[in-house]
């Protein structure tokens, strides 16, 4: 039975996999939930700071800010959103893929890109290709506006500054629990949205100067941007992690049970040979 | 008449109702806000948002700055969750910066290579275990 004891130690070792899996499945469920809450109620505050937008731009059609003039491209941002951890399936290969794909998009335009990063995974797969200009890791699984501001302010003193033309975000997007897409948006300078027309002429009293104000409310709505599609990546994280989870639950699963069937085969085939051996034994001697 | 009010700060929706008097921080002073307000639109200040509503208790919040809207019959309030400040921001930047170029220069191709080597090695030992147990069947 020496074989047979082999077996059974692999069984053990493979059960405390599954084990942990399981466990890691089901930390992972819960936080999805969780962060899903938290991309629920960051909403609400991009929507009120879009529509101050829209009011404002209605209220002073000649006044233009330079993050919402469309210009001409000579060199684009990128923030890009990832994972600090992995045992995530696909989702940051997929996402870094389309990024990968933007890159030589610009590339063939000779439009060079600047890359900022959230997350570590990005941070590791980016630096061996580019030149990153700024980065915020471990943010946990609750990430706060707090610590996304300075990234995010590199890239918008550049905008400023006129050494980006554009800015993109390229983050995951929930679907549901099973897909999650990679997905980009423009963030500077701000797409134009179709807002319900307001019925009268009127004007805000400002408090301090239009062009202040909007300028510190189009940072705050970038912001808000950022850091809605930061707690959707937790999400989609926290799913891809969930699923991956369970399919490797399932799969130590198969592997345990033909193992068992290894065992019971090599245990069947020594009872066999023990018999065998006592019959013939028995027969020599009669 | 009454006013809707909407507290939002970009981690989560704090108060949303009707009120008849709202007070805010803003830049320039503290402002009462009574239905039919004239359209405003402010910085706030670090301070008190303080929400009345009939026959209920003043309800009070505090906000570290943020922008104030105001319309005839809507009053939004959206609220930072960290203070600002020009020089507060410009130090978060440039921690940002920093760390990239510190981890750039830490960056060495030698640990990727060392952890798939230990990857690939672990990878072979498995695929020698599920080799023998094949064999032995």
């Amino acid at each position: 039975m020496a074989g047979g004891k082999e077996v059974k130690t692999k069984i053990k070792s493979v059960e405390n996999t599954q084990k942990i899996t399981k466990a890691m499945e089901m930390v992972a469920a819960s936080k999805m939930r969780k962060a899903q809450e938290r991309v629920e109620a960051a909403r609400p505050y991009a929507q009120k700071i879009r529509r101050t937008i829209g009011h404002l731009a209605q209220a002073n059609p000649d006044f233009q800010h330079p993050f919402m003039v469309e210009r001409e491209v000579n060199r684009v941002g990128m923030i890009v959103i990832s994972t600090d951890r992995g045992l995530c399936g696909g989702l940051n290969i997929n996402l870094f893929r389309k990024v990968l794909g933007e890159l030589r998009e610009w590339d063939k335009k000779n439009v060079p890109v600047d890359i900022v990063v959230v997350g570590r995974k990005a941070a590791s797969f980016f630096r061996r290709i580019k030149d990153i200009k700024a980065e915020v890791t471990d943010l946990g699984d609750q990430p706060h506006l707090e610590d996304l501001i300075g990234t995010i302010k590199v890239m918008l003193d550049d905008y400023r500054e006129g050494s980006i033309d554009r800015l993109f975000l390229m983050g995951n997007e929930f679907v549901n629990t099973m897909t999650q897409r990679p997905d980009i948006q423009q963030l500077l300078p701000v797409p134009e949205d179709e807002d319900e027309e307001l019925p009268d002429h009127w004007d805000y009293i400002y408090e301090p100067e239009p062009a202040e104000l909007l300028e510190s409310i189009l940072v705050r709505y970038v912001e808000a941007q950022v850091y809605q599609g930061v707690v959707e990546n937790v999400a989609c994280e926290m799913a891809a992690r969930m699923v991956a989870m369970k399919s490797a639950s399932d799969n130590a699963g198969d592997i345990i049970d033909d193992l068992q069937l290894e065992y019971n085969k090599q245990r069947q085939a020594a009872i066999t040979q023990e018999l065998s051996e006592i019959v013939a034994g028995a027969a020599a001697v009669s | 008449m009454k006013l809707h009010v909407d507290l939002v700060s970009a981690e989560g929706q704090i108060y949303s109702g009707s009120a008849t008097m709202v007070f805010v921080a803003a830049e320039l002073g503290e402002v009462g806000i009574a239905p039919r307000h004239a359209p405003l639109l402010t910085r706030m200040r670090p301070g008190q948002v303080r929400i009345q509503q009939e026959g209920q208790e003043e309800q009070q919040f505090f906000v570290s700055g943020g922008v104030l809207e105001v319309q005839p019959h809507l009053v939004t309030v959206m609220a930072d969750t960290a203070e600002r400040a020009a020089d507060i921001d410009e130090a978060a930047a440039e921690k940002a910066k920093q760390r990239a170029e510190e981890n750039l220069a830490k960056a060495d191709d030698k640990t990727d290579i060392a952890r798939a080597q230990s990857e690939l090695a672990e990878a072979a030992a498995r695929l020698s275990i599920v080799k023998k147990l094949r064999s032995n069947r």
